[in-house]
């Protein structure tokens, strides 16, 4: 009998996901045989079996051992990165708390900057960094004098900083002007004079205008407050302090593909819910290495598919995945109890007992494991004799 | 101009700290300040802090001027005929006392040999940097500082002779070591206060071997027939105090036999000690159960219902018995009465307490560990000479924690034993170890300590040399007797019908929330039902409210207490917990429903 090649996977083709049949048909070396491929493809299907968790295994809490344990031998606290620059980062514990639970706001925002082809010598490296760090107006002045007769804000500029930017006084007014408001600014020699744009304004005024000024964007992206060339392999990658994903992916030396940033609300928020999945993983993933430890990363998956299965990411909170538990009691015995019940007594909520906590509650098998298959006996109908006697009987018992 | 500052209040500023540190500390060597009086100037903060509170850790130190101490030889020389004494020099200026702040101004010399002009001060000895029970560990200067103070600690717990007059003092909770021994290696401190009136262990003979598994994670071997010769034998001593107490209505507790008639009489055979006056004799062996002092007290609440009720006059128990577990023998019963002038009857009870398995012991170094097999002496290993060693200690206790300290003593416990002297290893100033191997060696052994061995069953002689040497070893207070705990059935509680916690109230095990969680990860679910059944009720429920129902048991009928007989109700298996649960919820005014269906 001649069967061809792709008749033999053709076969597999139901049995096993494409993407693992693709990757076989790479690894195979040149001039295999039918039967021998056959033989892999089966060892394949029986691999790929094997490695499915079994109906009634509880997949949620043994990921939740399996990252919990390893979180009792972990390190508190941040370390300081060596290099010119210190950087801080929230390692260990803390920050896998801060990513599980979905934060708004991290402590300790960085990205990843991966460059194009050609811009990876160090001259072109430096250029790159200096372009992206943001640059406060009061990094470079030197001073600011409120002179109160004459009702006007005197701006001394670095010169030494502005020629690092290449930036000349009038440009600076210029970018200036774009941002502050309700004040006059004038070039003077190497001053900047600034009025009040309001005849009758006060020194308060004053003040403010030059707190705004301080705080004013004058170059790079904002939000980026520190930059670290680092190489990286052949290559040179920024690693930044604070971030700014939208901004940084605009810029035409970026590599789109690679670059990333440490906060997951914000990948989510630029590039969707699977890199959110992506980042929550890898993220986990690179603090228990970090740590030395070992997690099989399809626990990490796990979690991190319950915090996006619904689109958005949520938190393992009671005001994320936990809140959203169908059952009341389940709920109740999370956090705050108190308000699950009351609220749940105010719309007359139902609990099915179908999940763990609430068994084990109410001391009754959990449906899960041995608890999970249930025999199911349809009576034949007894004669009727057998049945009087019964019910008079088991009236009483009952 | 330099704020200062007196026990932290603000008093005044000086022109120049330094030099009105350095005039103060002269005038308070003089004694025209008070030696009680410490002086520091903080250069950082420019402040000048004076301290004269109590409770601050002070030490001596001598003091040095010009790289030269101001003890001398002839000081020396007086202080041994007496004409010179402690506080002699101390009002001399000679000897300063210096608390934390001071000390940090000050330049210590460790040695005499050490001083340069710089130095400010001497060490008495190097020793007197460690506290009391710190010199106490031989050798300890070879020793990380967190075994040095793992062996503190250790010394703190071990069994001894605390007082001497205990046979007439009536503490409770306290042990009694029975021969105590003077330690072979022993240090400076043991002379200075009296150690060896009142040692804390005995010396054993200690051969670093594993055996057969039973000294793994730090556990010890036992020579069985050095327990029998009577080895780290003690005694505890525990109470029973009952006190007569008076209540409101001129109302009394009564100590005496009670009646038979008293609310909660135990039976007649647990009164059976008991003398004419309620209190049992000496010499009498109890055990758990048996009361000690028969006490009776009046009824608790007197309402004015009950006071016509025939049984509200009765008296309730209140005996003091042993408790589960507890056994001993009388020792002492002493009568007498409180600061209140309430009679107070206290009893001391005895126990004989040899070594067993799971009793602690402990070197000085921190090697502690529990006794994890006894060996009869004709299975414990043996050497060449026919020593056989009271304990088996794991070897594999050493590398990780690196108490040299240890074996150095197992050296040196060998070399006294043998030469018949005592070893000084005093922390800093010991005898040299080489010194310890020189004479070893010439005591016809190895220098290292170790001997050629025997299996002690087989017989056959062991592949390597055993280290093998005397250690003194303590006995610690923790033994087994005290907290060997196990229930499969027992008491529960009211509330929650849940078993009770604790050993003393032979309580249960708790299979807490993580033991809960390994029992689902493992799926292993009607399991863990059976587990948390300890408090599983059947309960009736009126499946038309959805309330808990009644049953009435003299009927043997149900009825819902709001939907009335002809209800519906079933009975369903349910934790008492949430039965519990549901009854706090009607008390928040949350109305539970149960909505009942077949399971299958």
């Amino acid at each position: 009998m001649v069967t061809k090649m792709s008749d033999v996977f053709k076969e597999y083709e139901r049995k096993i996901p494409p993407k693992l049949i693709e990757e076989v048909k790479e690894a195979l070396p040149p001039k295999t045989s039918r039967e021998r491929v056959k033989k892999i493809l089966e060892h394949v299907y029986q691999e790929w079996l094997s490695s499915w968790a079994e109906p009634g295994e509880s997949v949620g809490l043994i990921a939740a051992e399996s990252i919990g344990e390893p979180g009792t031998q972990m390190t508190l606290n941040t370390f300081h990165f060596a290099g010119v620059a210190e950087m801080n980062v929230t390692v260990g514990l803390p920050r896998i708390i801060e990513i599980l639970d979905g934060r708004q706001k991290i402590k300790t925002p960085m990205m990843e900057i991966y460059l194009k082809k050609g811009y990876h010598q160090k001259e072109k490296v430096r250029e790159v960094a200096r372009q992206i760090k943001e640059t406060k107006a009061g990094e470079i002045i030197k001073e600011f004098e409120i002179n109160i007769a004459e009702m006007n804000l005197v701006i001394r500029i670095d010169e030494d900083e502005m020629k690092k930017l290449g930036l000349k006084p009038a440009e600076l007014v210029k970018i200036l002007k774009k941002g502050v408001r309700g004040i006059d600014l004038k070039t003077e020699k190497d001053r900047i004079i600034g009025k009040p744009s309001e005849k009758d304004a006060g020194i308060n005024s004053l003040y403010k205008a030059k707190e705004k000024i301080r705080n004013a964007h004058i170059a790079g992206v904002k939000g980026i407050t520190q930059v670290l060339p680092v190489k990286k392999g052949d290559e040179f990658v920024v690693v930044t302090a604070g971030t700014n994903l939208a901004e940084i992916l605009k810029l035409e030396f970026v590599d789109t593909y690679r670059t990333k940033t440490n906060d997951i609300k914000e990948t989510y928020a630029v590039l969707g819910i699977e890199a959110a999945r992506q980042a929550i993983m890898d993220e986990v993933f690179k603090v228990i290495e970090d740590q030395g430890l070992n997690v099989d990363i399809r626990h990490i998956m796990l979690v991190a598919d319950t915090m996006c299965f619904s689109g958005t990411v949520k938190g393992i909170t009671r005001y994320g995945v936990v809140g959203e538990k169908a059952s009341v009691l389940a709920r109740a015995s999370f956090e705050t109890p108190i308000k699950h019940l009351v609220n749940a007594s105010l719309i007359g909520e139902e609990d099915p007992l179908k999940s763990v906590v609430e068994n084990v509650m109410i001391n009754q098998p959990v449906p899960l494991g041995t608890g999970l298959p249930q025999l199911s006996v349809t009576l034949a109908r007894t004669p009727k004799k057998t049945v009087k006697k019964k019910k008079t009987k088991g009236k009483a018992k009952k | 101009m330099s704020d200062v500052y007196l026990n932290g209040k603000f008093i005044g500023t000086v022109e120049n700290a330094k030099q009105f540190l350095d005039e103060a500390i002269t005038e308070r060597r003089k004694s025209k300040i008070s030696n009680n009086v410490n002086f520091y100037y903080d250069d950082e903060s420019d402040e000048v802090r004076v301290f004269s509170d109590k409770g601050r850790a002070r030490r001596p130190l001598i003091v040095v001027k010009y790289g030269e101490p101001l003890l001398t030889e002839k000081h020396l020389q007086q202080l041994k005929s007496g004409e010179l004494s402690w506080s002699d020099m101390v009002n001399q200026g000679i000897i300063e006392f210096l608390d934390a702040a001071e000390e940090e101004n000050a330049l210590v010399a460790y040695d005499s040999s050490q001083l340069t002009p710089e130095h400010t001060h001497l060490e008495i000895d190097p020793v007197t940097m460690l506290g009391l029970c710190a010199s106490l560990v031989p050798y300890g200067n070879h020793n990380q500082s967190t075994r040095l103070n793992a062996g503190t600690k250790n010394q703190k717990q071990a069994l001894g002779l605390y007082v001497s007059n205990y046979l007439i003092r009536m503490d409770m909770d306290v042990n009694i070591l029975h021969t105590p021994q003077k330690p072979i290696v022993k240090t400076a401190t043991n002379d200075i206060f009296n150690y060896e009136k009142h040692p804390i262990g005995q010396n054993m003979v200690v051969a670093v071997l594993s055996h057969k598994g039973y000294n793994m994670e730090d556990a010890i071997v036992i020579n069985k027939s050095s327990i029998e010769r009577g080895l780290a034998r003690s005694t505890y001593f525990r109470p029973a105090v009952a006190e007569e107490l008076r209540y409101a209505g001129g109302l009394i507790d009564e100590i005496g036999i009670p009646d038979k008639d008293v609310k909660g009489y135990r039976s007649e055979k647990d009164y059976r000690y008991l003398e004419e006056d309620g209190i049992i004799y000496p010499e009498a062996e109890v055990k758990e159960g048996d009361v000690i002092i028969g006490k009776s007290s009046p009824p608790r609440f007197l309402s004015s219902l009950e006071e016509y009720n025939l049984s509200a006059g009765t008296r309730r128990e209140s005996s003091v018995a042993l408790k589960h577990g507890e056994k001993g023998i009388v020792d002492f019963v002493l009568l007498t009465e409180n600061e209140e002038g309430n009679r107070l009857i206290q009893v001391r009870l005895r126990e004989n307490r040899t070594p067993e398995i799971g009793d602690k012991f402990t070197s000085r170094h921190g090697q502690k560990g529990v006794i994890g097999m006894i060996v009869p002496q004709e299975d414990m290993p043996f050497s060449a000479s026919g020593i056989v060693p009271d304990i088996l200690f794991s070897p594999h206790g050493i590398p990780s924690r690196m108490t040299v300290s240890h074996l150095i003593e197992l050296i040196g416990g060998k070399t006294g034993a043998l030469a018949g002297r005592y070893i000084d290893g005093t922390t800093f100033s010991s005898e040299p170890e080489e010194a310890l191997r020189e004479e070893l060696l010439s005591l016809g052994f190895r220098e290292d300590g170790t001997e050629t061995m025997y299996n002690g069953e087989t017989g056959e002689m062991y592949n390597v040399k055993i280290f093998i040497g005397d250690m003194y070893y303590l006995r610690l207070k923790h033994m087994v007797a005290n907290k060997l705990h196990s229930r499969a059935r027992g008491p529960i509680q009211l509330l929650t019908r849940q078993p009770t916690e604790g050993r003393a109230k032979e309580g249960g095990l708790r299979l807490g929330e993580m033991e809960k969680d390994t029992f689902v990860a493992h799926g292993a679910s009607l399991l863990l039902k059976e587990r948390f059944d300890s408090d599983k009720t059947i309960i009736p429920i009126c499946e038309k409210c959805g309330m808990v129902a009644v049953h009435d048991s003299f009927k043997d009928r149900d009825y819902c207490l709001m939907c009335g007989e002809n209800a519906p109700i079933s009975k369903v298996e349910i934790s008492y917990a949430f039965k519990l649960f549901i009854d706090e919820l009607k008390s928040m005014g949350i109305y539970p429903k149960f909505h009942l269906r077949t399971k299958y």
